[in-house]
């Protein structure tokens, strides 16, 4: 997530609980929250309610907010809860879709059949792992803000991910699929 | 790392795209009125609390009603 700049006066007035003040953050972040949600869950509609779930969050918190750090990744943090509390409250029959658009030059070797097993096995993973996976492998974002994101270190970062893929091979094993 | 696990994590890059490549990426509208309708619910919404302590008032008040003067003058 790309930094913003925010006076430090603007976000002493949002501790204060100042709505001026909520509004103005909640213009400047929320596309990032967005699109940091999006990255966890993959779909748009409900990235945009749990965007709004995470401000109504950082709104009821504000006067724990220390305006002497970053609002960002306090922001992210936050946003990042949100949509663990969401994969672990979505019933586990409506997880990834069948339909996920596929690499735009595929690999030949592996299967479409394949790719759609692997995908909705993802879906089932422990959501922790699933987070971590997602963020690091798919969409590659740094370990260093992943950790910060989930509020762990980064070996933990890099030891949910190891088991994320040890898990998914086992999965698709028992399923009888070979990866 | 081994190679079977590099080999699901190419696969598994092959069945998940990242969002940047995907229709939605970025965010098409301005969420700020829906937010301001979450505020404006939650204004009016009493917490549990508050209505537990008027259930508590309504029942003392059916078990005693010669405390309803009682409770008047004092509000």
């Amino acid at each position: 997530m790309p930094t913003v700049e925010q006076p430090r006066e603007l976000l002493q007035r949002f501790s204060r609980g100042e709505v001026d003040a909520f509004e103005e953050l909640f213009r400047l972040h929320q596309g990032e929250v967005y699109r940091w949600i999006l990255r966890i869950v993959r779909d748009p509609a409900i990235a945009e309610d749990l965007t709004v779930e995470t401000f109504w969050r950082i709104h009821r918190s504000h006067a724990r907010f220390d305006s002497a750090r970053s609002f960002e990744a306090w922001a992210r943090r936050i946003a990042s809860n949100a949509a663990l509390d969401y994969l672990r409250s979505r019933p586990r029959e409506t997880e990834l879709p069948d339909d996920l658009p596929q690499a735009p030059q595929p690999d030949p070797g592996i299967a479409q059949e394949l790719r759609q097993k692997t995908a909705q096995a993802f879906g089932r993973l422990p959501p922790k792992l699933q987070i971590a996976a997602t963020l690091a492998l798919i969409e590659e974002q740094p370990y260093k803000e992943i950790a910060e994101a989930l509020g762990i270190s980064t070996g933990a970062v890099k030891l949910r991910v190891f088991r994320a893929l040890r898990l998914l091979r086992k999965n698709l094993q028992r399923q009888g699929v070979e990866p | 790392m081994t190679t079977d696990d590099e080999r699901m994590e190419r696969l598994l890059k092959q069945s998940l795209l990242p969002t940047s490549t995907q229709p939605g990426a970025t965010l098409q509208r301005d969420l700020w009125p829906v937010m301001l309708e979450r505020l404006d619910e939650a204004s009016v919404a009493l917490p549990w609390f508050d209505w537990a302590l008027l259930a508590a008032v309504v029942v003392w008040l059916a078990i005693f009603p010669r405390a309803i003067p009682v409770l008047l003058y004092h509000l």
